[in-house]
Parts: structure tokens; sequence; C-alpha cells
């Protein structure tokens, strides 16, 4: 029973990571998702690498069946109850627009005008309820709901994060006649002020209820037959993990967990091998998606936008998407000006290669017609071989002819372009959070990122890459080694000044007895427990607001608060980093308190993956021409997993595993770490 | 020299980024909220000589692209009188006349040399919370001078030599009632500046700057084809559209905006010949703003066209002197978003006619700036101060978006809490307005009701700054009109409503008693009987349009789709 496992399902994969630690092994497995059930290919990939499932302790699973759901608009029925006066909050969003230029597009939220019900109440800003909520008018539209067929309501009421009262007198009056357990209300998910993001992140949950916490019964169900009895743990969008009920009621917490398993496992594996600066690139066939990992920290933001419209706001790692995949479609426009994107083949049609019906160039067509690819084994094994006639024909036609380009020209010159907005979107992310570039190394994971690293050390400037033994299943490593991670919030909104420092420890109190209680419920073992604490303050008449990290200790379990001083102190420190200078005389403004209680999970020695034995000789299978700059290299191919451990290879050189393709160009190097991965810098000279 | 075809692919995003890390730089680093969150902010390269825009970031406020060549051409020419264009000057100055927009904008312009030869400009501009003036924030709707909006900072040198001149700063912060406020912003604009220096540098030094400045000219003649070969797919002809403003603050009399549009082979004339002469409040507009708005109506009929100089090449705008889309320094400026939005809503109604599927419908046209303010009963001042939203148009694609931002901005509204936790107010609506979406095949989006209860013991006074209480934002391609922006305030006896419909000041409110805002849905699109029944009753089921008013608008039809 110490068998670990990390199951990612994607849109295209589901990749499994087994980890037996005793026998200091793990193994891979990637199969083809199932769809619309996932569950089929969730255990069909942990049974090709373990039949008996009671030797499993821990399952993991980082999912996208919130994700889909959200974005396919294909979660329940549901129904809002509202202050009277409010009922279009979650249509009329924070006044945006889907894009600035070109005015075009509606949007239709989750929930439809007519299952948004009002009722008599109203809670003030400071908690004075100015009328108490109409229990009997709660009722009628509870049942008027039940009877339209909704699966779960959402009660939004205005100022609950100041005064829960009203909410949850209405949520146990609903309790009693609501047919299921999906009945939630907007202080219980997120008890912060801002009513459309809070509204929206309550209401997003529930319509995930029904969907998710089903899905994940059945799976729990699933293992449970099949003589599981360990312990079922979902990744969620911080980059923590929590037990699979816990999943259930808060679905909304998994908006983005596949990809932040990605990143938690990049940061894990970037700090082991001595590099704690990175910055990820997650090259997908419509997107590349970019992390920041700085002292290997990963970055939080507080809130993200899943489509437009709808907002879920709960910490989530940071990630920054821009249409450059390799589906994306290479194009010359009326000037004369090649472009790339943000028209994807996506993976279905996908590439002109792939033969499966689009004729217009993209990214990876233009890694095949120089050599890049191998087309006579695609990776990922869904396809046969790549039809490379028919890719040079659509860069001729579409690229090169209107540029006056010959067919290498013209594909060199899809991959500079992409490669280029690539790297822009690297500089970008590392300037907005205040960081040079230059001093992160670059990670890529998923299928396509690998192809492209030597560039990005290029445009860039970065000092080397690192691309991780498996990248293909990184994030299903990163659910293995993910720590369990409760977030909470609440708002304050009062003034340092005198501030109620007996209440704000009791809230932290009430964070870290729940954050404390889901640790103890775990079977799972953990090497330390950690809380961590913050404000968002400004001063007084500024909107934005600074995370203030504060000195708390908990000594057993018991919160030892910050005096006023203590908290004074914290702010002008944060605030001087952010923004330079203090403000002379400014009014300190204390608006939420973040909580974070942390169990954190042994780690494994991911030596474990590297390579037992081998040689360079050995690991080289032959060679192709591969087009570099402006000619042909015969270009030496390898198994990148005979390398062994210490291999130094000169580019160019092309390293092949079944999911991934690793490009070292001519005047970079390639050398395996101890820990399987490679390095690529340039060859000094 | 001639530019190779990657290498321009190239150049043109790394350009672009120079602007994007600029503006990123700003919003990170900016004390306002109305540039670290409204992004109410914009950079850019410009051209040496003419001052054209060369490269333009992407998420700066649109009417920036385009307005800010004027503020770089007003240093060009002040540098050319004095004499004294050196490496490392920056220049600071508000003056909307000379650079457009309002005197709140805060432009700083920057030559660029490259071995001792100036280069391009580098610019930022950014909206400042305070610049003096009569009223906190600068909107006052009774201004009929520049002076009374705010004080007025020509083009003057900053920095010399890269020595910041503290005289000019202190110059600039005791102007303002906002003084840290807006040194954090100057210092955000320094470092944009400063970021955008050493990018160009880095730039130049990897391409050599014969190669960037073959780019650049090559881009923007590419962008001037991409426009011509749009306007060749359009058909010739002339078209002409109208609309009013209601009044300009001052005097109740209606101010028409005309324009007309003509299309010749691959070149756009928009002419505003018949526009209303120089008004006594603030709606005027100076003439880069003018011509500014031309480029972002453009930019929206065409949303794919690169942001820069190029893309005007084709097009002639002609503004009528004397007009009030030209008016002269010292006329008042601070309301020139409602005449900029109507210059849009023509614009649009005359590309209509054009061409109708490559427009959407008038929006609601009037950002409606209210600001409510008082004493509380510690004797502190109050002011809550924003803009509305209101519906967007009708395209040939969808419906309008319901309660959507102005064409001309990407601000989004502060949520209800923030300003109930700031300020003594309860907002007992803030909700659709049902039967406001100009009918069509695509029917505009819906306008909003908001109703604000004033809690203070005290009392407090309100102040709107609007529009489109006359005249409703129109419906193209057949669609028909939305509904008027309706304001309307309680007292003693009831609800009164102000005489000049959308513009009042000091209206006195006791505790307990309401304002009420009811802005304009858009426009539709297409001819109202062309839309699906079953869409008509599902807007019926959904409350967004009563029983009768579907009948009036649509016909009985849809009530056999009622499900």
């Amino acid at each position: 029973m110490s068998r670990m496992v990390g199951v990612d399902v994607g849109g295209t994969f589901t990749d499994v990571f087994v980890l037996d630690e005793a026998a200091g092994k793990a193994s891979v497995a990637k199969v083809p998702t199932t769809r619309p059930d996932q569950s089929g290919g969730f255990l069909d990939g942990i049974s090709r690498e373990v039949s008996d499932k009671s030797e499993l302790s821990v399952v993991v699973h980082g999912t996208t069946a919130g994700t889909n759901a959200l974005l396919e608009r294909k979660g329940a029925r549901i129904g809002v109850i509202t202050t009277a006066g409010l009922r279009d909050v979650l249509e009329m969003r924070r006044r945006d627009r889907p894009r600035t230029w070109g005015l075009r597009g509606d949007f239709d939220p989750v929930v439809p005008r007519a299952l948004r019900l009002e009722v008599p109440e109203r809670t003030l800003a400071d908690g004075t309820i100015r009328t108490q909520v109409d229990l009997d008018a709660v009722r009628a539209a509870g049942q008027q709901l039940i009877d339209d067929g909704c699966l779960a309501v959402a009660v939004l009421f205005a100022n609950a994060y100041a005064n829960p009262e009203n909410e949850t007198r209405a949520v146990a009056a609903l309790r009693e006649i609501w047919p299921n357990a999906h009945v939630s209300a907007s202080s219980e998910i997120l008890p912060e002020i801002r009513e459309f993001e809070r509204f929206s992140t309550t209401a997003l949950n529930a319509y995930l209820q029904p969907e998710v916490s089903g899905y994940l019964t059945r799976l729990d169900g699933a293992l449970r037959d099949a003589g599981f009895g360990g312990e079922f743990m979902i990744v969620q969008s911080n980059g923590g993990v929590m037990p699979v009920d816990e999943a259930s009621r808060m679905p909304i917490r998994t908006a983005l967990s596949g990809p932040a398993a990605g990143v938690i496992a990049a940061g894990y594996i970037a700090t082991s091998a001595g590099f704690p600066d990175v910055i990820t690139g997650d090259m997908g066939g419509t997107s590349f998606d970019v992390s920041l990992i700085a002292g290997g920290e990963t970055v939080l933001s507080p809130q993200t936008s899943i489509d437009f419209g709808m907002v879920v706001r709960s910490p989530m790692i940071e990630i920054t998407t821009i249409g450059a995949g390799g589906g994306s479609i290479a194009w010359v426009d009326k000037g004369g000006l090649l472009n790339i994107g943000p028209e994807s083949a996506g993976s279905t049609p996908g590439p002109v290669a792939y033969g499966q019906g689009n004729d217009r160039p993209t990214v990876t067509d233009a890694n095949v017609v120089l050599g890049r690819i191998d087309p006579e084994n695609p990776i990922g094994g869904k396809l046969e071989r790549l039809d490379v006639k028919a890719a040079c024909h659509a860069i001729e036609t579409h690229v090169g002819e209107k540029l006056g380009l010959d067919l290498e020209q013209a594909a060199e010159a899809i991959l500079r372009v992409a490669n280029s907005r690539m790297a822009g979107a690297i500089r970008l992310v590392s300037i907005e959070r205040g960081f040079d570039p230059k001093r992160f190394a670059f990670m890529p994971f998923g299928g396509g990122g690998a192809l492209h690293a030597g560039a990005m050390l290029d445009d860039v400037g970065l000092g080397r890459a690192l691309v991780p033994r498996y990248p293909g299943v990184t994030s299903a490593l990163g659910c293995v080694i993910a720590d369990m991670r409760q977030d909470f919030v609440q708002t304050v909104n009062a003034m340092l000044e005198g501030l109620d420092t007996t209440r704000l420890a009791r809230v932290m109190q009430d964070h870290v007895d729940r954050g404390m209680a889901l640790l103890d419920a775990a079977q799972t073992r953990f090497e330390a427990r950690e809380t961590g604490f913050a404000l968002d303050m400004a001063y007084l008449g500024q909107t934005h607001t600074v995370s203030v990290p504060l000195p708390v200790t908990v000594e057993n379990g018991t919160v030892i608060p910050p005096t006023e001083t203590q908290i004074a102190e914290a702010f002008d420190a944060t605030y001087r980093e952010a923004y330079g200078r203090l403000l002379k005389d400014g009014v300190r403004r204390v608006m939420n308190l973040r909580s974070a209680v942390t169990g954190k999970r042994p780690k494994f020695d991911l030596t474990t993956l590297a390579p037992e034995s081998g040689t360079v000789e050995a690991a080289q299978k032959g060679s192709r021409r591969v087009h570099f700059g402006n000619q042909w290299h015969d270009t030496a191919i390898y198994t990148r997993l005979a390398l062994p451990v210490g291999a130094v290879i000169d580019g160019p050189a092309i390293l092949e595993q079944p999911d991934t393709t690793v490009l070292i160009e001519p005047g970079l190097r390639g050398e395996v770490d101890r820990f399987g991965n490679t390095i690529i810098t340039r060859v000094e000279d | 020299m001639s530019i190779d075809p990657i290498t321009l692919a190239v150049l043109a995003g790394r350009m672009e980024q120079i602007a994007d890390e600029m503006d990123a730089t700003l919003f990170r680093a900016a004390f306002n909220p109305i540039i670290a969150e409204a992004h109410d902010a914009s950079h850019g390269l410009y051209h040496a000589t003419t001052g054209d825009t060369l490269v333009q970031g992407k998420s700066g406020l649109p009417i920036f692209v385009g307005v800010m060549s004027f503020a770089v051409k007003a240093v060009i020419d002040k540098a050319a009188r004095d004499g004294d264009l050196g490496d490392g000057d920056i220049y600071i100055f508000n003056d909307a006349h000379l650079g457009g927009t309002h005197l709140s904008d805060m432009r700083l312009v920057r030559p660029y040399f490259h071995d001792g030869e100036l280069f391009c400009y580098l610019a930022s501009v950014g909206h400042w919370h305070d610049v003096g003036g009569a009223v906190p924030g600068n909107y006052n709707p009774a201004a009929t001078d520049a002076f009374q909006e705010a004080f007025v900072l020509p083009p003057v040198k900053l920095a010399r030599k890269g020595e910041i001149q503290e005289d000019i700063v202190d110059i600039v912060l005791r102007n303002t009632r906002l003084p840290q406020s807006a040194r954090g912003d100057l210092n955000g604009q320094l470092g944009a500046l400063d970021l955008g220096v050493k990018r160009l540098g880095a730039l130049l030094a990897e391409y050599g700057a014969e190669t960037v400045r073959a780019a650049l000219d090559a881009l923007s003649d590419r962008a001037e084809a991409l426009m011509e070969a749009e306007l060749q797919g359009l058909p010739d002809g002339r078209w002409e559209a109208e609309d009013f403003l209601d009044n300009d603050g001052i005097e109740d009399v209606a101010l028409p905006i005309r324009v007309a549009l003509e299309i010749r082979d691959n070149r756009m004339v928009l002419d505003f010949e018949g526009t209303a002469p120089r008004c006594a409040g603030p709606v005027n507009i100076a003439l880069p703003t003018a011509v500014a708005t031309a480029y972002v109506a453009i930019k929206h009929v065409f949303p794919m066209l690169p942001a820069n100089a190029g893309v005007m090449r084709p097009i002639d705008v002609r503004i009528p002197e004397g007009s009030l889309l030209s008016a002269e320094f010292p006329a008042p400026t601070g309301g020139y978003t409602e005449t900029i939005l109507r210059m849009i809503d023509v614009i649009f109604c005359a590309m209509a006619k054009a061409a109708p599927e490559r427009v959407v419908a008038n929006a609601y046209g009037t950002i409606n700036a209210l600001s409510i303010a008082g004493k509380r009963s510690d004797g502190k001042p109050w002011v809550m101060f924003s803009f509305y939203g209101g519906g967007h148009g009708g395209s040939v694609e969808s419906d309008g978006l319901n309660h959507g931002n102005a064409p001309i901005s990407t601000a989004t509204i502060p949520p209800m809490e923030i300003l109930e936790a700031a300020y003594p107010v309860m907002f007992r609506h803030w909700a659709l307005r049902p039967d406001s979406a100009g009918a069509g095949r695509h029917r505009g989006g819906l306008g909003a009701v908001y109703e604000i209860e004033v809690l203070e013991e005290n009392g407090a006074e309100a102040f709107l700054f609007g529009e489109r209480g006359r005249f409703a934002p129109k419906g193209v391609a057949g669609g028909a009109e939305g509904t008027m922006n309706v304001f309307a305030f309680e007292q003693e006896d009831g609800w009164a409503r102000p005489p000049l419909a959308s513009k009042i000041r000091g209206i006195k409110l006791a505790q307990g008693q309401s304002v009420r805002l009811e802005t304009p849905g858009g426009g539709g699109y297409g001819p109202p009987a062309e839309r699906d029944p079953g869409a008509v009753a599902s807007d019926v089921a959904a409350g967004y349009l009563s029983d009768d008013e579907a009948t009036r608008l649509y016909g009985p039809s849809w009530q056999e789709a009622r499900a």
C-alpha cells in the first residue's frame, strides 16, 4: 500500500503518473481521454500501470471537468434568489465588453433572467440589517425554482460579506424544501466585498455542483469497487489538493485544476534542479500558456475570467495565455504582413499534416516541413504518419507565394514570427510582475514547447532552458507532489487606526480551525503544517490594494494576533517595495483578510526518474536532414529516455520520446542532469 | 532600404511589445485607479518629424490611439520654435487644444536619439485624478472656459538632458488637490518612458537603426495598403447622417453633428460640414480630438487594422472651422466624451448606408458622469463620482450587449458594494432596464436603471453630466432606435426632472431621497419584422420586453412562439 497515482485528464489525453516510493520507481501512461464521461479513460489509465487498486494509498486527480462544463456551458439548470433591485448583477457584469475593438458580441449569463428571483431583504455596507429577509418570499421563490427544474440554487444578497445573517436564514429555510444538497449562499463561498465577483463565483459554483459532484462520486465509487481503500483527492486552481467531498461542495475551485498541477510540478522540478526562478511554457494545440515561478514560489492571482463575463474569484495559479499553439494558422494579410493566429486548427482537424481536412498551414506544419518533427512517428500515437507533402503545399500556397519566399524560408518565417510572439508573452509576464526576464530559466512542458526552447533563449535572452524528463505528463506528476491547501477570505473594510484586532484574531482563528480540521480528517501524512495570513490594504482613496503578509505565529493551533503597530510596519514595508515610497499622512485601510492553511505532503526524490544506465552512442537511433536558419543540417536523432545522466549533446540534434520532441539547435548544447532533465545552454565559444 | 518579410513580421511584434510593456509599467506603478484599474492611459512610438503614430500599445484607452500624434506634434512645433531639443529632454503638458481630449490627461513626450540623431519620439499619457479647476475631478458641466475646468499647462521641459526640473514638478503639484496621487502617476509615466528608451535601445542595437526605420516605414505603408484594400471592397458613393447633442449645458438648444461619408475607389472622405458652431458650454472639442475620433470609429468598423498612422492616410477627415469640433483655446472641452460619442454614432450611421454588415447600431451614447457629494456628520466632505453603462447596438451577428462600456473607453464600473462601503448611499436598483432596447432583427442591448438613495442625515448634492435625453441611439439597416436617457430626482413633492434633460448641477437631496438614472438601450440592427418570433418570445419570458411593447414593436406573431 505505498503507491501514489496522479491522473491528469486533458482535452485529448489522460496522463497517469505512478510513484512507488518504497521501490524508488515511477512509471507513466498516456491513454485517450473519454468523453463525455472522463471516468472511463481515468480508470483505464490507472489500470495500465496498476492492476490491483488496493495497492494504492493515494489517488490525486487534476481535472478539466469543471473547466469544460464552464467553457461549453454544460453546467446544470440552476436558480438564483437575490436582493430586491439586484436581479441583473450577474448579467450586467462590471460593465465591460468582449473585445476592445468592434463592439460586437453579446452575453448570456449561466442563469437566465427568468430563474433569477428577487426577495425583500437588505443589509447595508456596515452590516446593519435595514430589511429583514422575508422567509415566506424565499420559500415561494425556492418552490418556483424547484418547479422550474432547477438542480441547484444560489442565494446572493447585497453586502452579505459584512453580515451574513439574512443569507444564512434564507439558506436554512431553503434547505428545508430543497431536494438535494446544492444550496449555497454567497457568504459561504466567498465572504468578500464586490457583489459581481462574489455572485458570479457563487453562481458558477452552483452551476458546477450537480455535474462535478456527480462525476467525482462516480469516480470515487468506481475506485472503491476496484478495491481502492486509500485517499482520493482533487487538485485545486491554487495548486493545492483537497479531499473529494470538499471538491464536490466547491467545484469552482477546480476551474484551473489541470494547468495548476503542471505549474506545481514545474516549480518543484526546476527548484530541485537548481533553478528556482523559472518561466514555464505549455504549448498546446491552440494556445501557449505561460506561468512564472520566482524563488520556487508560484504566483497566485486573486481571480480569473473563464470566459467573457464568467469571473471566478478564488486564488489561482496565474497563467497567461496567448493564441500561439501548434495548431495556430499562419496567414498573410492584405497589407502583406505574415500573421500567426488567432485562428487555430486546434487538434481537430489539426495541422495540414494530420490530413484531417484543414488545408491552411500551422506552426506544427512548419516544424514538419523543416524536418523537426519525425513524420513517420507522430507524437501521441494517434496518427500513423504525417502528410509532409500536404504541409509543404499549404505553406507554399498560403505563405511562400504571397511573400516571395521559397518553401524553407516560408516555414522558417512562420516559426520566427510564432517564436517572437511566445517570447513577447514571456517578457510581458515577467515585466508585469516587476522581474527582469533574463534571470529566469525557461521550462517547456506539454507536447510542443520543447521544439521552441532554443528560440526562447535567443529571443528573450534567457540563460538556459530546462526540459523535464517527462514534459508530457508534468501535470500528472504535479498531482503526486501538490500540498493540501485551503484558502479563506473575509472582508474587514476598516481603517487600521483603531482596528478591532480581537475580532480580526477571531476570524483568523476560525480560518485556522477550519483548515486544520480538513488536514486532521485527511488520511495523508503531512510533513509539516503551515499557516499564512495576508491583509489586502491600501491608503484611503485608493482602490488598488497591496497584499501585505502578516507576521503571525500559530502556537498549538492558537493564533497569536498581530498588533496594530505590527500591521502598520508590515504595510509600510510592502507598500514601499511595490511603489517605491510611502504616502505622507496617508490613512491606512484594511480591506480583506486572506488566510491559507497548508499541509505539506512529502516530496519524492526526483532522482527516482533519472535514467539508470545507457550510453550516448546506444541512444543515437539515426539521423535526418533538419533545416535551421538558412540551410539543411544532417542532424543526429536520439532516443531521449535512453541517454545517461551526464550525457552532453551538441546541436544540431533532436531528442525524441513518445510524447515530446526536444530540439537542440546549432550553437546550443543539451546536457542530461542527475534527474534526467535536459538542460539546454549556449555553447561557450 | 527594403526589408525582408520575416524581419518585418518579427519587428512588428517587437515594437508593439515595447508599447505594451510601457502600458504594463504604468498600470502597475500608477497611484490613481483611473489609470491603474480603468487603464485610462496610453503609450507609443511616434515619427521624428511628423509626429505620426508609428506603434501604439494594445491595452490603453481607444481614444488615445490617434490623438497622441497631435500631442507629439505640439512638442515638435515647440522644440522647433525654441531650437533647443536635446537628448534626455522630456516635455510635459495637459493643454487639450494642443494635445486633444481634456485637461485631465497629462502628456509626457520624450525625444529618442540614436547615435546623436533624433530617431523618434516616445510618449505617455495618463488621466490624473485632479488637475485643479473649479470642480474636484475636473468634470464641470457649467464651465464656459478652460480655466474653470483645470489649470492649463502648455508643453514645457520637465527634464533637460536627463535632469528633472524640480521647479516644474513644484508648479504641477501645487495645482492639484491630490499632489501625492499626481506624484505617483508622474513617477509611473517617467518609469514607462525609461523602459521604452531601454527597450528601443536594445532593439536598435540588435537590428540597426536603418532596418528598424525601414520596418516602421514599411509597416505604415502596409497599414495604408490594408485600409485601401478595405475601402476598395466597399461600394463607391456618398452617404450622409446627422444626430444631435441635447444642449451644451448652458442653453437648451439642440446641437447638430453632421457627417457626409464619401468613398471613391480606395479613398474615403469624412466631412463634418453642417455641424453646430462652437458653443458656450463644455461639449466643444479641439481639432486633434475630432480627427482622433474618426480613427476610433474607423477602427471599430475594421477592428483588425493595426494602430499606426498609415491607416488614416487614405482617409480625409474634414472638420469645419469655427465648429464645436474645432474649438479654439480657451473654449471649455471637459465634456468631450459626449461629443465624440455622437461623432462615432453618425459615422456608423453613414457607414451603415454603404455597408450595413460592417457596423453595429448606435450604443447608448453618453457616459453619464454622476456625482453625489456632501458632508458627513463629522464635517468631512465626500464625493461619489462614477460613469454609468448602457446598451450596445445590434449587429449582423447578434443582439447588442446589455450594459456595456462606452466605445471610446474600456473602463469598468466600480462595484456597488465598494461605493456603498465608501459613501453614505444605498442602491435601491442596480438592474437592467426593460423595454429599453432598440427593436430589430438583432435588437440592441438593454440599458440600465440605477436608483441611489442618500443615507447621510445631512443630505447631499447631486451633479449630472449626460446626454441622449432628447435624442435616442439610432438603429441601422432598418433597425429601430433605443430609448432615451432619463434622469429623475426625488424632492418633497415627488419626482422631478432636470430642465436640460441630462445635465444639472447642485440638486439638493435630503436623507432618504434618491436619484434615478435610466440609461439608453442600444439601437437595433435590421428590420424588426425579421426578428425570429421565438427570440421575441424569449425576451418576453426573460422580462427584457413587456407583452405590450413586444406586440407594438414586432407584431403579434411572437405569442404563437411562446413555449
